[in-house]
């Protein structure tokens, strides 16, 4: 199951709220503002690598683009349109609004 | 799986999702409902909005029954966040870890997040 966040970890827990029922292996993608989680060096880092311990994470690399974010978190894979597309034919998607 | 994860009279998330939920369920479809997070204060018993003029729905949930939406959970770490216990709730509904929900979304053809 492929879960998607789109919200800013800075204002809103949707990102911890979906990692405690996400299942092992289960692929996070963050999208629009919950891109801002993989930023480097942000609070979040240590969240980051604890998630990529268990999941694969995907950022959309139009919405770090759109935002000016050029440093991410390691082990962190950004993806394009293309990408998005191909993860949603291949999993089930629980869309963390 | 219709899952409630806002508080029920700040925004109108929930309210929603329990209008969708009814609507689904005159349809027949096959509806389980989670409430995780601010979700479960949707489910509090007591709660009385007449004084900020909106419509109040927690006794909407004792009629889901009658339309044969009957599996609910609420998640326990949220309602322990909260203070809560299953006593502060307004139906009888599973108490269950998040273990046991993220293994029943798995099990689901759509989620539907409110």
């Amino acid at each position: 199951m492929l879960h998607t966040v789109n919200k800013s970890p800075f204002g809103n827990n949707t990102l911890e709220t979906c990692i405690r029922f996400a299942a092992p292996g289960d692929p996070i993608l963050l999208i629009e503002d919950g891109v801002y989680a993989v930023q480097a060096a942000n609070r979040f880092a240590s969240l980051i690598e604890t998630i990529l311990k268990t999941n694969p994470l995907f950022a959309l690399q139009p919405d770090l683009t759109a935002r000016g974010i050029s440093m991410i978190a390691s082990g962190v894979t950004t993806v394009d349109y293309e990408g998005f597309v191909e993860l949603v034919e291949q999993h089930r998607v629980n869309s963390w609004l | 799986m219709h899952v409630l994860r806002h508080a029920p009279h700040g925004t109108i998330y929930s309210y929603e999702g329990v209008e969708m939920i009814l609507i689904m369920a005159t349809y027949e479809q096959d509806i389980s409902v989670v409430f995780i997070g601010d979700g479960v204060y949707a489910l509090k018993k007591g709660q009385d909005t007449s004084a900020i003029g909106t419509k109040g729905f927690a006794k909407t949930f004792k009629a889901f029954d009658g339309y044969d939406v009957e599996k609910l959970y609420v998640d326990q770490l949220s309602l322990e966040e909260r203070g809560l216990r299953e006593d502060d709730l307004v139906v009888d509904i599973e108490v269950v870890s998040s273990g046991k929900i993220g293994e029943l979304m798995h099990e689901q053809d759509v989620i539907i997040h409110h």
